[in-house]
């Protein structure tokens, strides 16, 4: 079974655990400037929201890739940047809707969210369950249990 | 290692910016942030100087697990000599600007000197630089930060800055970052608006400024805390749930929590102003004030509240950029602002914590001081032709136009804004100041619970909950129960926490995990992040130490024994109704014995033997 990052905002606290963690899988860095996941702060709004690569099946940033230094994981299906075959030309930066593959200065490479090879650090760091990793066919499946719990089996006894 | 080593001097006189190494003695014997600082500045300037003079340092420092995934691992610290108290001042924050710092290469940040202009730092990195802030000047600290993101077209930018208050000299000024998270008590904002210092702005990429020593064991360390937190009723449930605010029903049922200005010891409108309050719909417009709970960076405990006002309220009414979310009153606000005068209006205390972090001061400081106030006009010593209005009890009114004026300095918030202490000095009743050493008392009444009343009188930045939270034995139970009235046991019980909690503030933790992490929690995190042995006892021998250096700087400023004491209506009023009724503080019975555990003469300066015991 396909698994994918799960996020739900409302349970967002703003902690950054899940940058850091992010950071430190792949810099062995606590760095949040590294990560590949990100916490928007709407402050007026009172939100917190966590944000990153959803891996597309048909991934733009794989398509507009001239080196092919983009490679679909058949396994997790995350799409996953090649570092030696990757010459930093930042095209599907461009080519990605979403802005969550982004170009490292300090690598002359890419990076986008790889998913850990099957098992995302973030979502282990999460405290508040903001970010969890579930079957990929089924995102859903929470939200439809809420609005399943407020259905009226026994309505209108006015 | 945990430390990035890296030291950055700022003379505000020259304008330069200038690096040199870490004293890596200095961190191996205070650890780092509250205790590494308070070593720099008490070996750098004059215990005697004036604080609003260009002799007097402002320090801004992190802590070895500050920038880590340790839980609450984002706290920094501003020490510097306060103006409030003329002790030595340490002041610690939450949000994100710490780790930042952390991020970008540097422990600390030494500020020396005064700028002629106003001035704001901007750190990228190793690179750092002094720039005009003659735009900012009469800002506020929200128009500061997201100005200077603005012109450096950087949203990732982490600001700290001083808003009106800090410019005009209150002297209870905070310093605010992440739009509500404040260095906040004894008016380390002062100081940096008296260095012309607006703002330091800071960004940091970098990966290899620091590293913890030992990774495997770190995380095992820092998962094992994380799991306690979670499993802890205080910070697994308590503190998400209600903030601190927890507090306001609690201590008010135990009959200590202090209203009008300390004449009671329960407050009629606790209810309405407590923890639960903020969760009720209100009947105006349906919404309650709270909207949720926030983090501060790497924090899995989340107590922060984040609130929205009733847009109809009288504060706020035709003023929309109040009527956005923003950071919501925390049980010592909720406190000051509303028990201490008397004040059981939610929204309009709401309201007035939004200014004390737009303007940056202290909620605490100013809703005690407002409180003396209000004592001194009920005896008719204050008038409403003085003041400008009617300072009745309980009055939001006034509450609202008090904190509006002393954000920028008008009319009788000129009078606020010098605190208590002043304050009634001014108007000949010294003795009706809720302070110690200058600085007014935090939520909970020194009579109601002796230990507090300890805690206050031998604080070393006057009056504060958090040097030693005697609240956690005597009302909560840990570690031990110490019945609220008793005073045996308390001296010694007292030592520990103030010991325990520099330990805490050093490393660059919050003080909060400490209602479910005990030293042995901490110790192996410590350990695995730094190098060298740091045992169970290395630290709180650090601990002490921290304790004893932060005295010798108060007595070397002038401070003696006779300032060790507190208001007499703490010694002498009993508490006139509750489960407290009849108690005074016996600080004469606490403090001899308090001196002689901490190794003290009898006038309460450290003894040789202690020096020596102490490597001072």
């Amino acid at each position: 079974m396909q698994k994918s990052l799960h996020i739900d905002p409302n349970k967002c606290t703003g902690c950054l655990q899940c940058e850091m963690a992010c950071s430190w899988e792949n810099h062995r860095s606590f760095t949040i400037a590294k990560s590949r996941i990100k916490v928007f702060s709407f402050h007026e709004a009172a939100r917190f929201v966590p944000y990153t690569c959803t891996q597309c099946d048909e991934a733009w940033c794989m398509m507009a890739c001239p080196t092919e230094a983009i490679k679909l994981d058949p396994v997790t299906g995350a799409k996953i940047v090649l570092d030696p075959t990757c010459v930093g030309c930042k095209v599907c930066t461009i080519a990605c809707p979403f802005g969550t593959i982004n170009y490292v200065a300090s690598s002359g490479k890419v990076q986008k969210c790889d998913l850990c090879g099957g098992a995302p650090a973030c979502a282990k760091a999460c405290p508040t369950g903001a970010i969890t990793f579930v079957d990929a066919d089924w995102t859903g499946l929470e939200k439809m249990r809420q609005w399943a719990d407020k259905t009226d089996t026994n309505p209108a006894t006015v | 290692m945990a430390w990035t080593k890296k030291v950055l001097r700022v003379n505000l006189t020259a304008g330069t910016c200038t690096t040199e190494p870490l004293n890596q003695q200095w961190a191996q014997d205070y650890l780092g942030q509250r205790g590494l600082a308070t070593k720099y500045l008490c070996t750098e300037i004059d215990p005697k100087v004036d604080p609003l003079a260009e002799g007097n340092k402002l320090i801004f420092v992190t802590g070895p697990l500050t920038g880590t995934m340790a839980a609450t691992g984002g706290r920094y610290s501003v020490v510097t000599k306060g103006p409030l108290t003329g002790a030595i001042a340490c002041s610690n924050s939450g949000g994100y600007f710490g780790a930042e710092l952390k991020f970008a290469g540097w422990d600390m940040v030494i500020f020396e000197g005064r700028s002629t202009k106003p001035v704001y730092l901007l750190i990228i990195d190793g690179k750092a630089e002094l720039l005009d802030a003659s735009h900012l000047w009469g800002k506020t600290t929200w128009h500061t930060e997201e100005t200077i993101k603005k012109a450096h077209q950087d949203p990732q930018i982490r600001v700290a800055s001083i808003g009106r208050a800090g410019e005009s000299g209150v002297m209870y000024a905070a310093i605010v970052n992440d739009l509500h998270r404040a260095a906040g008590r004894s008016g380390v904002g002062a100081v940096m608006g008296s260095k012309n210092l607006k703002a330091v702005a800071v960004r940091g990429t970098l990966t290899d400024a620091y590293q913890v020593a030992n990774p495997e064991a770190f995380f095992t360390a820092v998962d094992a805390g994380k799991a306690v937190l979670a499993a802890n009723g205080v910070t697994g449930v308590g503190l998400p749930t209600y903030g601190t605010q927890v507090l306001m029903n609690i201590i008010n049922e135990l009959g200590a929590l202090p209203s009008y200005n300390h004449r009671e010891a329960q407050f009629e409108g606790a209810n309405a102003i407590g923890g639960e309050a903020m969760h009720e719909k209100r009947p105006t417009d349906g919404k309650p004030n709270l909207v949720k709970n926030g983090a501060c960076f790497g924090c899995t405990i989340a107590c922060g509240r984040i609130s929205r006002m009733d847009p109809n309220h009288f504060s706020v009414k035709d003023k929309p950029q109040y009527h956005g979310a923003s950071g919501g009153v925390e049980y010592e606000a909720a406190w000051a602002l509303g028990a201490a005068n008397g004040v059981s209006d939610l929204e309009a205390l709401t309201y007035a914590n939004f200014l004390c972090n737009e303007d940056g001061y202290d909620p605490i400081s100013f809703g005690a001081t407002v409180g003396a106030a209000m004592e001194l006009y009920d005896l008719g010593i204050l008038t409403e032709a003085e003041v400008g209005l009617k300072l009745t009890w309980g009055s939001a009114e006034a509450l609202v136009k008090l904190a509006e004026w002393t954000a920028v300095g008008e009319g009788f918030g000129k009078i606020i804004g010098l605190g208590s202490k002043r304050l009634c000095a001014k108007y000949g009743r010294p003795e009706l100041s809720m302070t110690v050493k200058g600085q007014e008392f935090p939520a909970y009444d020194g009579r109601g619970l002796q230990g507090m009343g300890l805690e206050y009188a031998t604080s070393n930045r006057g009056a504060c909950h958090v040097r030693g939270y005697m609240v956690s034995p005597e009302v909560l139970g840990i570690p031990v129960k110490m019945e609220p009235q008793a005073t045996e046991g308390k001296p010694a019980m007292l030592k520990a926490f103030q010991d325990l909690t520099a330990v805490v503030d050093s490393a660059g933790i919050c003080l909060f995990t400490t209602f479910a992490w005990g030293l042995q929690d901490i110790q192996p995190q410590i350990q695995a992040a730094c190098e060298g042995d740091w045992s169970e006892e290395r630290l709180l021998l650090v601990g002490e130490r921290i304790w004893n250096l932060e005295r010798e700087f108060n007595l070397g400023a002038g401070l003696s024994k006779k300032d060790d004491t507190l208001p007499p209506r703490l010694l002498t009023e009993p508490i006139k109704t509750g489960p407290q009724k009849g108690a005074v503080c016996h600080l004469d019975k606490m403090l001899p014995e308090y001196y002689e555990v901490r190794g003290w003469s009898a006038e309460g300066v450290p003894t040789p033997a202690t020096r020596t015991r102490l490597s001072l």
